[in-house]
């Protein structure tokens, strides 16, 4: 149990006002959808996350839809990034990190011994919190991937054509030779979106990708990331619940339980339609976390 | 402890006109300009005294000429300067391409955690600390004579490396590890392996970085005398180096074998050499300098 849902605290009335519930209306437009996922490209069963000895995530079981947004939301150190990052097999770049259990994509599981995780990368894109474009030019950030994939591809318009879909072409297709930190914050997480969507991949991971920016280029990432989602499948870490609500089909909320060593381990509590999440959920601890009484 | 709870505006006048600075503040700050001063000051002390001194021979002949016994005023140092431009250059060309990859594989591929790592990375500091002198020992034993190679150019080449490797691998170490992490990540994240990122990325944007702690490390080397001593750089010779296995003298050795003779106007030509050496070190160290100011803080 969770040490950070005390059962004596308040529980939520009918009056929103007073619970000071955070605005749904954003989930409640759309079409319902249902509770298990159909069309599953990541299934994940009793997956543990550890460094070294520390248990970062436990047994975190569920699935991820196709050309779904799939929000993971959920206070810090709750595990949500580090899930995430063993999605593509980032968490293999820090020494004594380890995966347990089944993460499988598309069926084969991507931990197995014969998978090369630079096969899992190319496939399964990431985005970072902050813009981390290469000290290079426009152009060159995001021909790079298809470069070092050996991709075979007129390369002048698979960057026009990835800029485009990144929303990002209008503002830069005058300044390709440019270097990358000459674009403002936004512009670089679009860019870096771009590029990530180079290599043509299935899944884009994002890992709060708008924390660093403000609310007007938020709102183009957002609108970029549903734009997106017809063709990929994306799962999104936020720290911005209105977010999760805004953009995402399903919503994952985690939190992190105590133990009695006072180390703390993230765990899943609930998954489901992101409305269902933000109106109706099973769980007091998500009730607590979207209706802002903690987190 | 109400008084102190009182508003400011009460009735006391307000003085901002503090204490002024306490007696002891301002000597502590004098001395330790003067600590500052110390090293300052004999460094230009040095420079006038050899400049003054070595005036008159701050001609052309110093590096037109070759160095002579009979006619002092006549003598030149081309010899020790194309000698010291062979030497150094055999020193970058074994040098650079073993610390650059050295460095690669400690910061990019070792395990920092690993015990074998953390035993190199302390012996690597070890190394650099080990005096000059040793190294000129090791590079006897070892390239003169084990490997036969004599008393020629290829062994000061190979030794003076040695000696600059270890800090060449420090600051080459130094500029990967300033390189974000988020750069390699996002290189990763694409699928390029590791290899890729290093080669592509990660040195690319450490060059500034490689290049000025390369650049210090060989204006050491260019500076060295003590193992050269060893090593047989020739006390006198009167012919440019022709390759990599002819005999050789550097300014440095040149200096020092004008120093030992009596006659005055040997003095004079060893401090205009010596102007010479050092005008050749402030200029690198000031091309370091320039290329780590144009470079600063891409990210």
């Amino acid at each position: 149990m969770s040490e950070i849902h005390d059962p004596a605290a308040p529980q939520s009335t009918s009056d929103l006002a007073n619970t000071g519930r955070m605005d749904v209306s954003a989930v409640l437009e759309g079409a319902e959808i249902p509770e298990t996922v159909s069309n599953i490209v990541f299934d994940l069963a009793n997956v543990r996350v550890f460094y070294g000895d520390f248990e970062a995530v436990r047994d975190v079981t569920m699935q991820i839809g196709r050309n779904e947004i799939t929000a993971f939301i959920g206070p810090s150190g709750c595990g949500k990034s580090t899930l995430l990052r063993s999605f593509n097999r980032m968490n293999d770049l820090i020494p004594g990190a380890r995966v347990e259990g089944l993460l499988a994509y598309h069926g084969f599981d991507i931990y197995a011994p014969e998978v090369d995780p630079i096969e899992v990368r190319r496939r399964i894109g990431m985005v970072f919190q902050k813009p981390n474009v290469f000290p290079k030019s426009i152009y060159e950030n995001v021909a790079y991937g298809p470069k070092v994939n050996g991709m075979k591809v007129n390369m002048d318009d698979l960057v026009e054509e990835c800029l485009t879909r990144a929303a990002l072409w209008d503002e830069v297709k005058d300044d390709l030779k440019k270097s990358a930190y000459a674009l403002s914050g936004g512009q670089q997480q679009r860019l870096v979106i771009a590029r990530c969507i180079a290599v043509k991949p299935e899944v884009i991971l994002m890992d709060e990708p708008c924390a660093s920016l403000d609310p007007i280029a938020t709102a183009k990432i957002e609108d970029l990331m549903k734009e997106l989602a017809k063709d990929y499948t994306i799962v999104i870490v936020t720290h911005n619940m209105q977010q999760a609500a805004r953009v995402s089909e399903r919503t994952a909320f985690f939190t992190a339980d105590v133990d009695a060593n006072g180390v703390r381990h993230g765990r899943l509590v609930e998954y489901g339609p992101t409305r269902r999440i933000f109106t109706a959920p099973n769980d007091p601890r998500t009730e607590d976390y979207i209706s802002g009484r903690f987190g | 402890m109400t008084a102190t709870l009182v508003s400011p505006d009460a009735t006391a006048p307000i003085d901002l006109g503090g204490k002024g600075q306490p007696l002891a503040d301002k000597t502590f700050r004098w001395i330790l300009f003067l600590c500052l001063a110390v090293g300052i000051v004999f460094l230009f002390v040095l420079l006038a005294y050899v400049t003054i001194k070595g005036w008159p021979r701050l001609t052309p002949t110093l590096w037109e000429n070759m160095p002579s016994i009979r006619r002092p005023e006549q003598a030149g140092a081309q010899s020790a300067i194309t000698g010291t431009l062979w030497v150094i250059t055999f020193t970058a060309l074994f040098a650079l391409p073993v610390g650059f990859l050295g460095a690669v594989y400690m910061e990019e591929y070792a395990n920092p955690t690993s015990r074998f790592t953390r035993f190199v990375e302390i012996n690597i500091q070890n190394l650099a600390a080990v005096p000059s002198i040793v190294y000129g020992i090791l590079g006897l034993a070892i390239f003169a004579r084990a490997l036969a190679l004599g008393q020629t150019v290829i062994t000061a080449g190979l030794t003076l490396a040695l000696l600059v490797l270890p800090v060449i691998i420090v600051s080459t170490r130094e500029a990967l590890r300033a390189v974000p992490q988020n750069i390699r990540h996002g290189s990763l994240a694409l699928g390029a392996t590791l290899w890729q990122t290093t080669w592509r990325q990660t040195m690319p944007a450490a060059i500034p970085g490689m290049a000025t702690g390369t650049i210090l490390a060989l204006s050491r080397a260019i500076g060295e005398a003590a193992p050269l001593l060893l090593l047989g750089a020739v006390s006198f010779i009167s012919f440019n180096p022709t390759g990599p296995f002819s005999a050789y003298t550097t300014l440095p050795i040149q200096i020092f074998n004008w120093t030992k003779e009596s006659r005055e106007e040997f003095q004079i030509l060893a401090s205009a050499t010596i102007v010479l050496l050092l005008v050749i070190l402030l200029a690198m160290n000031a091309v370091a300098i320039l290329i780590r100011n144009r470079t600063q803080k891409r990210w």
